[in-house]
C-alpha cells in the first residue's frame, strides 16, 4: 500500500495495543494542508494515543501514518522537525523563566542563536507575554502557561500543530483568546491544526471532525453536515405524564422519543411549524416546549447512544474504567 | 546519532536550575562537616590508619567520593521528575536523538558533581591535606570519570522508572553498600575473602583509590588500573543506560 501522501497528515489502519487492550483500533483519515481537524470523543477514546503515534512518541502496533509526507516510524526526525505539539499536561520547566524555556526549545530545534532571539520576541508578543519574559513560569496562571506553550510550539515554524485538549481546565475567556490566536495563525501562515477535544464548542471551530469512541472513528465530516445527520430540529417537551406521552407521541408522529429527567426529546423536520400541531393534539397535557437546532452533542448521542458529558469523569474513574475494560477483554 | 545542540540544551538547563536552587549546595557543605568533624573526630582514637595518616585524612577522599555519588545519582532523579511533570515529553518529541539526551544528562550530572566535589575539596586544609597544583590536575580527570560513571548508574535506574519511591529504594539498596564496600572508611586490605571480593568488583573502590592517590599519595591499586577500570565501567554503564533510555515504547 503506497500512501505517503498528499496532505499534511495521512493515517491508515493506525492501531495500538497496550497489554492486549486495544486503545486505537484501525483509525484511517487524511488532513489537508491549512485545515483545522478535530478528534472529538470522551476520555479514554484513544485521542491522546493517536496523537502520540502521529508525533512519533509511540510506535503503532499496526497500520501506518505520514505527517508532512514523512513516515512516523521510519522518519521520526523529519516528522519532529516539521511539527509543533501542545500536550494535554503542561510540559514547561516551571523553575525557568519564559524566555529560558523558549531558548532551550530553540536549541533542540537547531535554531541559531540570532534566530532564537528574534523568534522569542516574536512569539512572546503574539501571546501577550512579552512583559513577563523574565518571570519564572511557576508564577504563571494556567492560561498564561498554556499560551506560553503555544508560543513555544510555534517557535520553530512548524507546518502542522498538534494540540491535545488545548483548552482543558481553562476559563471561557482564556479559551476564546486561545482560539483567536489559532484561527489567526491558520489564516496568516496556512498552518495545519490537529486537535483533540471533548468540548463541543471547541469542535465547532474545526473544518472537519472525526468522532472517536472506543478507539474507532465512527463519524467524520464537517460540523454542519454531521449536524444534518441528526435530521431536523430537536424538540423537548415537558408534560404531566411523560410515560404515556412518550408512547403516544412516538406512535402519532412516527419518531423515536427519548425520555429523561428533563422531559421527552425527539427530532422533527421544521420544528417551528410542528409545535402548534403538537399542542393542539394533546390539549392541556403539554406544559412546556423547547425547540433548538441540533448540536454536536446530539450528533455524539446519535452515533454512540451516549452523551459525551456523562463520560467526562475524574482521571481516577478513567483508570478504573480502563482497568474494567481490560479485565473484560482478557 | 550524537547531536551537539541536544547535549548542550540538557546540560545548560541543569546548570541554570542548579545555580538557581542554592539549597543543593548546602549538601556539599554540610556532608563533609558532618563526616569529618563528627565521624572523623569521634573515630580517630579508635582507628590507626596506615602510613602515618590521621583517620580524618584517610577518609577525606572517601568524603569527596560521597559528594560525587550523592550528586550524580540525585541529578539522574531529575529524569523521573521530568517524566512526572511533563518536561521530558518536550525533549523526547524534539528532533534530537535520545542518545544525545542521555549523554547530555550524564555530562550535566558529572559537571554538577565536580562543582560540588570542588566545594568539598575546600575542606582539605582543615584536615591537614595539602592541595598541590599537581594534585588538582590529577583530581579533575578522576572526579570527572567517576562522576560520569555514577550518573550513568542513576540514568540506568531512572530510564524506565516512573515513581520516586522506586528510585529511592533502588538507589539506597545500591548507594549505601557501594559506599561501605569502597574502601572509603576502612582500608580494603586484610579482610575476609568474601568482603575483599565485593570490594574488588565495586567500581567506587577504584574511584576512592584514585582520589586517595591524587590527594594523599596513598594507594592500594596502581593508578593506571584504577583509571582503566573506571573508564571501562563508565563506557559500559553509559552504553547500557543509553540503550535502556532509547528503547521505543
Amino acid at each position: 500500500m503506497v500512501l505517503r501522501g498528499n496532505g499534511a497528515i495521512v493515517a491508515a489502519g493506525l492501531t495500538r495495543f497496550f497489554d492486549g487492550f486495544r486503545a486505537v483500533r484501525g483509525v484511517s483519515f487524511g488532513v489537508q494542508e491549512g485545515e483545522i481537524f478535530g478528534f472529538l470523543g470522551p476520555n479514554g477514546a484513544g485521542k491522546t494515543t493517536t496523537i502520540r503515534m502521529l508525533c512519533t512518541l509511540l510506535r503503532p502496533s499496526a497500520g501506518e501514518a505520514y505527517v508532512n509526507g514523512f513516515n512516523v516510524v521510519t522518519q521520526p526526525m523529519q516528522v519532529r522537525r516539521s511539527i509543533g505539539i501542545i500536550f494535554q499536561d503542561p510540559s514547561l520547566d516551571d523553575r525557568l523563566t519564559a524566555e529560558e524555556n523558549l531558548n532551550l526549545h530553540g536549541m533542540i530545534y537547531h535554531l541559531p542563536r540570532k534566530t532564537r532571539r528574534e523568534r522569542i520576541a516574536e512569539v512572546l508578543h503574539m501571546v501577550d507575554l512579552a512583559d513577563r519574559r523574565r518571570d519564572l513560569v511557576r508564577n504563571f496562571s494556567g492560561g498564561m502557561k498554556r499560551r506560553l506553550e503555544i508560543a513555544r510550539g510555534l517557535m520553530h515554524l512548524p507546518k502542522v500543530l498538534f494540540l491535545d485538549e488545548p483548552t482543558l481546565g481553562l476559563d471561557p475567556q482564556t479559551r476564546s483568546h486561545i482560539w483567536d490566536y489559532l484561527l489567526r495563525l491558520r489564516q496568516e501562515r496556512g498552518l495545519t491544526i490537529f486537535l483533540t477535544t471533548h468540548y463541543m464548542e471547541e469542535a465547532e471551530h474545526c473544518d472537519r471532525i472525526a468522532i472517536i469512541d472506543h478507539g474507532q472513528i465512527i463519524a467524520l465530516d464537517t460540523p454542519d453536515r454531521l449536524k444534518q445527520q441528526v435530521g431536523g430540529d430537536i424538540i423537548t417537551v415537558r408534560t404531566q405524564d411523560d410515560e404515556a406521552l412518550e408512547r403516544e407521541i412516538g406512535e402519532r408522529y412516527q419518531v423515536t422519543v427519548r425520555r429523561d429527567a428533563a422531559g421527552l426529546h425527539f427530532e422533527v423536520e421544521d420544528g417551528a411549524a410542528f409545535i402548534p400541531r403538537l399542542v393542539q393534539s394533546f390539549p392541556g397535557r403539554v406544559q412546556a416546549v423547547n425547540l433548538r437546532r441540533p448540536t454536536l452533542d446530539d450528533v455524539f448521542l446519535k452515533v454512540t447512544g451516549r452523551e459525551i458529558r456523562e463520560e467526562i469523569a475524574s482521571s481516577k474513574d478513567m483508570l478504573r474504567a480502563a482497568a474494567r475494560r481490560r479485565g473484560r477483554i482478557r | 546519532m550524537i547531536d551537539f545542540d541536544g547535549i548542550a540544551m540538557i546540560w545548560l538547563r541543569d546548570l541554570i536550575r542548579f545555580f538557581r536552587e542554592r539549597s543543593q549546595l548546602l549538601g556539599s557543605i554540610s556532608r563533609p562537616v558532618l563526616w569529618l568533624l563528627v565521624l572523623g573526630t569521634g573515630l580517630r582514637p579508635t582507628f590507626r590508619a596506615a602510613g602515618g595518616l590521621s583517620y580524618t585524612q584517610f577518609i577525606f577522599p572517601g568524603i569527596i567520593a560521597m559528594t560525587l555519588i550523592f550528586t550524580s545519582i540525585q541529578s539522574a532523579i531529575s529524569i523521573i521528575w521530568d517524566r512526572e511533570f511533563g518536561f521530558l515529553k518536550e525533549v523526547l518529541v524534539a528532533p534530537v536523538s535520545r542518545v544525545s539526551v542521555a549523554v547530555g544528562k550524564a555530562l550535566s550530572g558529572a559537571t554538577l558533581s565536580m562543582i560540588q566535589g570542588a566545594i568539598t575539596l575546600l575542606f582539605a586544609p582543615l584536615v591537614g591535606v595539602k592541595l598541590s597544583l599537581a594534585a588538582i590536575a590529577a583530581l579533575v580527570p578522576v572526579m570527572f570519570v567517576l562522576s560520569f560513571a555514577l550518573t550513568g548508574i542513576g540514568i540506568l535506574i531512572a530510564a524506565r522508572m516512573t515513581s520516586f519511591e522506586g528510585f529511592g529504594t533502588i538507589s539506597n539498596f545500591l548507594v549505601m553498600p557501594m559506599y561501605f564496600l569502597s574502601g572509603a572508611i576502612f582500608p580494603p586490605t586484610g579482610l575476609p575473602a568474601w568482603l575483599t571480593a565485593l570490594i574488588r568488583i565495586n567500581p567506587l573502590t577504584y574511584g576512592v583509590d584514585a582520589l586517595r592517590t591524587a590527594l594523599l599519595h596513598k594507594h592500594y591499586f596502581p593508578l593506571s588500573f584504577d583509571l582503566g577500570f573506571l573508564v571501562g565501567f563508565a563506557a559500559l554503564i553509559t552504553g547500557i543506560a543509553v540503550v535502556m533510555f532509547t528503547r521505543p515504547e
